[in-house]
């Protein structure tokens, strides 16, 4: 078992508040999170991390509150969960030396793209000519490759690949442990197939019929729009990312691939995504009633959104310039970020997709549990 | 608001019934002006605590199971009022409530079906998706958005009526009292259940015990003057809907999640240990309501809800934790009862426990023999350690002492002549049809119908 990690007070404080909300019940029926917690009788820290990751903080339930402050019982419950949720990335954090990546996540972020970017000029010097680095190819040359081995390429990236992987699995592992659930039941088909559905279409932020309410008190579908244009952004990107190595390895044709290539064509729509989906999510985020944002986790959600946006702003211009002698330094510059935001995936926002499918898995596990229920009195 | 103009339209409240008659008399075309004396953060009245409301229906919808046909409707609520209604209002409400969410819908109000553990009025009442402060939210979006001028912290001092005709309204903002002229008004302020002096006059000494579950700013004004300047009353001051809450709740404002639900599965006592009424006389929906009055009646307005571990986890969840203590003598200790008095009561109690098979989704066989009063119904013995105890006080909701309306709601004079331009709705007039007692969902209902019509009444006059 992970040690225990989240703030006794915090924990108190959600005690408190998730009885109130046991008690009165009335936001039933905005997400999943009130039915999981009207399973309970009382609230232990692995009850609230999930709870906590499976809001996904639409706020309706704050706006329809009838003890939010100022009521006496200052009943702010998505921003407790907020917390919660911030401190549960560092509890479930492996290797769990670096959870301190979590603290200050967005100079950490920052920091770690800036050395990756820095160490990718520095590897392009190193493995390349210079003057290949600084002069136009075209793309009959294998432009790319003419700046940077293929093969050191894909051996930064798979080993970098492998790790992250590792840690988000890890870090899953803990979360579904600390939470009281066996290895086994994650892989229920039931369950698992319904999660996948309610993760593609986001129902959760539909607030219960009329989206939900952010970044103020009216409800809107403006952030689940935006999200799918980065949730299916980044898929499309990966799926690009995935499609070339067999064009590389099994077809045996290289980079860069024509426009209307595969792997080119869902780079480009996926970057397209990349950078209208977290461009418009930082524009709601600066929006957002300061009632509900937890100050200590702005930095990691704006590091990771300005990343993704960066990552495909820097892919397209690739895809622009890759004939002109701008190529080597944006190809160092986007490989750098890409490799940024790769390595700080199990360490930033990203998790947030991870924690948040295991709980949907959870709650629909549980949905198959007799209830635990009272009479019908 | 605007005090050099003079309204079409002017509505002294900001609860459902008074959104229901802006948005109606705003949508009529006319001028409309609305005076909520709470801040923004507290708008809404008590209808911010509520969660659904009765409605008929031929047909399961909008979360609703079923039927629900007007008979029963009546019926329903001529038993639990024992008369004290007026037949011709109360079937306009609850016609009324078959149609409404319609309405409802397009002005924002989202349905849902029936909560954890409301199983029982699935049937009967429709849910507000998020309870009755998103209900509110949604009015108050679509009042601003089609013009009616809203202004909060807003507190109607007096009201020049000039026999039985509103002239203006006399407001404090801010410390500054302006007239407001209109050529209507709606009177949807609430009944005065948050006025303690008021309810102490009705009540006694006794009232200062009462926790007031609702509002804090339903203190009554505009009722009192309305009262005063020769508005037909209805109802009786000590009228209201009042049901046990848990004793420490917050002195106002608690709402819905003050309430112990477990009153059924065990035993009650009051300050002396002793019990005092028949726990298990019906379903425990049916029987809450009355057990305000009951503990009210009780010396000093006390009582402890008693169960033992047997209970635990078969009732909705209350929002303090139990006392808890390993032995009856314990628990009295920790209650500061006279412990042994309460092993006595205790004691008898478990003696006079016939054997039966306990269900207590049925009206049971298992009930005592030899004691009064009796427990009809669920009785088990008091045996199981930890034993846990919920000290109940009563937490008065709201009041149905009000003025009289018509079928138009239009306020009815002392001489008996409806008032050419003051409407009521809501609270302030709920006792036309509910002088008595109490059904789920019922001041919704009232206060949508009512509401509504004020404001096409309203708006038709100021024509």
């Amino acid at each position: 078992m992970p040690p225990s990690a989240i703030p006794a007070a915090l924990v108190e404080e959600g005690q408190r508040m998730a009885s109130i909300c046991n008690a009165c019940r009335y936001c039933e029926g905005f997400c999943a999170v009130f039915p999981a917690l009207e399973r309970r009788l009382s609230f232990a820290e692995g009850d609230l991390t999930y709870l906590a990751n499976l809001c996904h903080n639409c706020g309706s339930c704050y706006y329809a509150c009838q003890y939010a402050p100022p009521h006496e019982f200052q009943l702010n419950f998505p921003k407790m969960l907020a917390e919660v949720r911030g401190e549960s990335y560092k509890k479930y954090a492996w290797p769990a030396t670096l959870s301190g990546l979590f603290q200050r996540n967005g100079r950490v972020v920052s920091l770690i793209t800036a050395a990756s970017l820095v160490a990718f000029v520095l590897a392009m010097l190193f493995f390349s000519d210079p003057s290949a680095l600084f002069s136009a190819h075209s793309d009959s040359q294998g432009s790319f490759y003419a700046v940077f081995p293929h093969r050191a390429m894909a051996w930064i990236f798979g080993v970098i690949f492998l790790m992250v992987t590792a840690a988000l699995i890890m870090g899953s592992v803990r979360f579904w442990r600390d939470i009281g659930e066996e290895p086994a039941t994650f892989l229920s088909p039931g369950p698992f197939a319904k999660s996948v559905d309610d993760a593609a279409r986001l129902i959760y932020l539909g607030g219960g019929g009329d989206g939900c309410t952010y970044p103020d008190d009216k409800p809107s579908y403006a952030r689940r729009r935006f999200h799918h244009l980065t949730f299916y952004g980044f898929m499309s990107c990966f799926a690009a990312t995935g499609v070339a190595p067999v064009y590389h390895y099994v077809l045996g044709w290289s980079a860069p691939y024509p426009f209307w290539s595969l792997p080119v064509m869902l780079g480009t729509l996926g970057s397209i995504g990349l950078l209208i989906g977290p461009a418009g999510l930082l524009w709601l985020k600066e929006r957002r009633d300061s009632a509900l944002t937890a100050d200590s986790q702005t930095g990691m959600d704006v590091a990771f959104l300005v990343l993704l946006f960066i990552v495909s702003l820097t892919g397209l211009l690739l895809l622009v310039l890759r004939e002109t002698a701008a190529m080597g330094t944006l190809l160092a510059i986007h490989l750098g970020v890409v490799m940024g935001l790769f390595i700080t995936m199990p360490y930033g926002k990203f998790v947030h997709a991870v924690y948040r499918f295991a709980a949907l898995v959870r709650f629909h596990v549980e949905r198959r549990r007799p209830s635990p229920g009272l009479s019908a009195e | 608001m605007d005090v050099s103009r003079t309204y079409d339209v002017l509505i002294l409240g900001g609860g459902n019934a008074a959104l229901c008659a802006a948005i109606t008399a705003r949508r009529a075309g006319r001028s409309v002006a609305l005076l909520e004396c709470a801040p923004k953060h507290f708008r809404g009245g008590n209808s911010r605590h509520t969660r659904n409301f009765r409605c008929m229906h031929d047909a399961p919808s909008d979360g609703l199971t079923d039927t629900y046909p007007e008979e029963e409707y009546w019926q329903d609520l001529l038993k639990v009022t024992g008369g004290e209604t007026n037949e011709k209002l109360a079937r306009i409400t609850i016609r009324f409530t078959a149609t409404c969410r319609k309405w409802m819908a397009e002005h924002g109000v989202r349905f849902q079906p029936s909560l954890g553990g409301t199983l029982h009025v699935s049937r009967t009442n429709a849910f507000f998706l998020g309870g009755g402060k998103a209900l509110i939210n949604a009015y108050y979006r679509a009042a601003e958005a089609l013009g009616v001028e809203i202004s909060y912290d807003t507190e109607v001092t007096d009201l020049n009526i000039d026999d039985g005709r509103f002239m203006s309204a006399l407001a404090v903002r801010h410390g500054i009292e302006q007239e407001v002229r209109a050529k209507t008004v709606v009177a949807a302020a609430g009944g005065f259940e948050a006025n303690l002096a008021w309810l102490r006059e009705a009540w006694g000494p006794a009232a200062d015990n009462f926790l007031v579950r609702g509002t804090p700013y339903n203190v009554g004004r505009v009722l009192r003057i309305l009262l005063d300047k020769g508005a037909k009353s209805i109802g009786d001051a000590t009228q209201g809907h009042c049901v046990a809450i848990d004793a420490r709740s917050p002195k106002f404002d608690g709402g819905i999640c003050t309430r112990v639900d477990c009153v059924s599965l065990g035993v009650v006592v009051n300050e002396s240990a002793y019990r005092f009424y028949d726990e298990g006389e019906d379903f425990w929906p049916k029987r809450y309501a009355i057990w305000g009055r009951l503990v009210a009646g009780q010396p000093n307005q006390i009582a402890y809800s008693i169960i033992d571990a047997k209970s635990v986890g078969k009732f909705m969840p209350p929002v303090f934790p139990p006392i808890k203590a390993a032995t009856i003598g314990e628990l009295a200790v920790a209650l500061k009862l006279d412990a042994s008095v309460l092993e006595s009561t205790i004691g008898q109690f478990n003696a006079a426990v016939r054997p039966g098979t306990f269900d207590h989704t049925v009206l049971d066989g298992c009930a005592t023999e030899g004691i009064s009063p009796p427990k009809t119904h669920w009785a088990r013995r008091i045996d199981t350690p930890p034993f846990f105890a919920y000290p109940l006080r009563p937490g008065i909701t709201f009041t149905y002492l009000g003025v009289t309306v018509n079928e138009r709601a239009q306020m009815m004079l002392q001489d008996d002549r409806p008032s050419p331009n003051i409407f009521a709705a809501g609270e302030i007039m709920a006792g036309n049809v509910l002088g008595k007692g109490y059904i789920a969902g019922i001041g919704m209902a009232i206060g949508t119908a009512f509401g509504r019509i004020a404001g096409e009444e309203a708006a038709r006059c100021a024509a």
